[in-house]
């Protein structure tokens, strides 16, 4: 469904401003009769095609009348409803915003300078601090958590995207068209399979193998020196940072392999084809001609499939041993990401009854947002040219 | 006289180039293989554990604890598509058909803007908010309408932006046609423009599909869980799903429920195929029936 789709999509632009000027200058002459007024004195419907409503119509007059008024107020009706995503974005930031207030007055600059995370004594009687009530020893530090949500993402976008790429040139360059269909629908199922199920699967399938993997080839055989210190330590059955990264880089493989795929099929041949002539092995003419022409779309690409691994919640749930309150000290420790967190802490934040879990939650929820809004705005800004489907990876397909 | 032979020299560094150059899609090879072998994967790990225990009676009974099927969640996931297709359809498509009908570039521009970044918010934060609004300050409880709605924002922008590329890939000339034959605007949108278009809705609205039956974290805390069938009162109408019972069977300290979790992926497995095979189809019913398609139309003069 993606294939298709996306080639359809090449933009183009002002293909139908004919019909879309809203035409104030529509021939008034051709007066439409008695449901003329049916419509109210705005602007008249779209298209300047309406003067043609004579008495030779087809239908019966009373239908027609009824279609008549029906169609002068659906551009309206269909404006209202266009700016539904406007209101739901707006409300969505509005909730949040007033549901995090307690716990942004509390948490104060805290939130993002340290790492204690307790919800407090919940026994003992509620204190009142900064105008907020909230249980002694309530203590709300975020830095592991977006610490974890950055990192876990970062190892996603590192393995996916030379994957990602590596596949779209084959499929492009080298494979015949049957078996690139092949690979389009195997990137339709990565898309496509609920993240649920990539959960299952790391728990049961990849973490296991990844544990081994690590445990067998590197991780006990590095030497003890800053960097490879991180990548040391025992694996712990492969539910960790590790896994959850390559949980990741696996949901986000369609989103930037497709996009480069699509970007590489429309780069000019001569060009390749010169570069070739020239003398160039087919690898030289990729590096200096083919990809600098599908750079930044590339880059878009992988930061959408960033916005997208930053928001992951359920695969990252069900694999990253879901730790808050410490940050990972090596590649293959649990840890927690923003995500994950709240949807692991929502059910036990209502035992707070000051109410202030819950609205720490918010405030995560607020700076999640604000995460992924900068990545997806920014991938915006650099595939707006290409204007490629969106894939809603990770989304279901 | 004698012929010299001349072998040809290869310029220097030619063999190392080569080898590079061999080396380059050696690299890309393994990277198609990475694609590959996760796909495989997947699919044979979750068919392999569910098919070794799988009875029909799951589908055909309700749990009860640990045991029992997951009638409940079956009927509840298609509650909630259906419900999720009616709102987002005729919101989706109606934004859609505005965007790419009745909009110039500054103010759908902003609009367009809007869906793509709400495109961009994590489902989790969807699912929160849902629960902060609907189900407690509203005092819904946990309703399936709650989940409903939170879905259908979730999957809004997919179901717009498929709508208004579908219609703008329609050809102008049948927009000019209807105007030219004396059609009011609206009339023409709803028998010439929107006909074509009508495949790539199509589309849309199945993704929309595959997304309201995959997803797991906005309905967690606004639909709930319910291990009876779904009831459709406003308060307190919890309703099961399928990806719960992954979600906490999965980890439960009992193989029969291990053995729920497991057909429970078999299911959404089997459902995202099937509506990737069907979106396929759609897909390739339009390309056969339309003679224009867009690619060639953009390269032709005008």
């Amino acid at each position: 469904m993606l294939a298709a789709q996306d080639e359809e999509t090449a933009a183009h632009p002002a293909r139908f401003s004919v019909v879309t000027d809203p035409s104030p200058s529509a021939p008034p002459s051709a007066a439409p009769g008695p449901t003329a007024a049916a419509g109210g004195k705005g602007r008249s419907a779209v298209g300047g095609g309406d003067g043609g409503d004579g008495p030779d119509r087809p239908s019966s007059p009373r239908r027609a009348g009824a279609w008549w008024r029906a169609e002068r107020l659906m551009p309206r009706g269909l404006h209202a409803v266009a700016f539904v995503p406007l209101v739901a974005l707006g409300l969505i930031v509005a909730v949040l915003a007033w549901k995090a207030l307690p716990a942004i007055r509390y948490n104060g600059l805290g939130f993002f300078t340290h790492t204690r995370w307790s919800q407090g004594n919940l026994y003992a009687p509620l204190v009142t601090t900064h105008g907020v009530r909230h249980p002694p020893e309530a203590s709300y530090g975020a830095v592991p958590l977006v610490v974890g949500t950055l990192v876990s993402s970062a190892i996603a976008v590192v393995l996916a995207l030379p994957v990602a790429v590596g596949t779209a040139l084959i499929v492009v360059e080298k494979l015949p068209p049957r078996l690139s269909a092949a690979v389009g629908f195997c990137m339709e199922v990565l898309a496509g399979v609920p993240s649920v199920i990539y959960g299952l699967w790391g728990f049961f399938t990849l973490g296991p193998f990844l544990s081994r993997l690590a445990n067998a080839v590197w991780a006990n055989h590095l030497p003890d020196v800053p960097v490879l210190r991180f990548f040391k330590g025992p694996t712990y059955g492969g539910q960790g940072l590790f896994t959850v990264g390559v949980v990741l880089a696996i949901m986000i493989l369609p989103i930037i392999a497709a996009t480069t795929r699509d970007l590489l099929r429309q780069v000019p041949r001569a060009n390749v084809e010169g570069a070739v002539a020239l003398g160039m092995t087919e690898s030289e003419a990729l590096g200096t001609v083919t990809l600098p022409w599908v750079r930044s779309g590339v880059i878009g690409a992988t930061m959408l499939g960033l916005g997208r691994a930053l928001g992951e919640t359920i695969a990252v749930a069900m694999v990253s041993g879901s730790l808050v309150g410490a940050e990972p000290r090596s590649l293959y420790s649990s840890f927690g990401t923003i995500a994950a967190t709240i949807v692991n802490q929502l059910d036990s934040a209502l035992d707070d009854v000051s109410g202030l879990a819950t609205a720490t939650l918010a405030e995560l929820a607020l700076v999640l947002l604000v995460i992924t809004l900068v990545a997806n705005v920014g991938a915006r800004l650099l595939v707006r040219q290409v204007a490629t489907t969106v894939l809603p990876v990770g989304r279901g397909i | 006289m004698t012929m010299v032979s001349r072998v040809p020299v290869p310029p220097p560094g030619l063999v190392r180039r080569k080898t590079r150059n061999r080396l380059v899609w050696v690299g890309c090879g393994a990277a198609l293989a990475l694609v590959v072998v996760p796909v495989v994967s997947i699919l044979v790990g979750v068919a392999g554990r569910a098919l070794a225990h799988f009875h029909f009676s799951v589908l055909t009974t309700y749990p009860v604890g640990n045991a029992g099927g997951l009638l409940n969640s079956i009927e509840g996931t298609g509650v909630v598509v259906v419900g999720v297709m009616i709102l987002s359809g005729a919101v989706g498509v109606a934004g859609g058909v505005y965007l790419a009908e009745y909009t110039r570039t500054g103010r759908g521009g902003f609009l367009r803007g809007a869906s793509e970044v709400l495109s961009g918010v994590p489902s989790i934060v969807l699912g929160l908010v849902g629960y902060l609004a609907l189900v407690i300050d509203l005092h819904w409880g946990y309703s399936v309408y709650a989940g409903i709605i939170v879905l259908a924002i979730l999957v809004l922008p997919y179901v717009t932006k498929t709508t208004e590329v579908a219609l703008r890939n329609v050809p102008t000339a049948y927009r000019e046609g209807g105007e030219a034959l004396g059609m009011r605007s609206g009339y023409a949108l709803r028998k010439l423009v929107l006909r074509p278009a009508l495949p790539g809705i199509a589309t849309g609205l199945i993704i929309a599909l595959a997304i309201s039956v995959g997803e797991t974290a906005p309905l967690l805390y606004t639909a709930g869980y319910s291990s009876r069938g779904p009831t459709f009162g406003l308060h307190d109408s919890p309703i099961g799903y399928l990806t719960y019972n992954v979600w906490t069977d999965y980890n439960q300290p009992s193989n029969l429920a291990h053995q729920r979790a497991d057909a429970a992926a078999l299911l959404l497995i089997a459902l995202v195929l099937l509506l990737i095979v069907v979106a396929r189809v759609v897909v390739m019913t339009t390309q056969r029936h339309s003679p224009d398609r867009p690619q060639r139309m953009g390269k032709r003069p005008t």
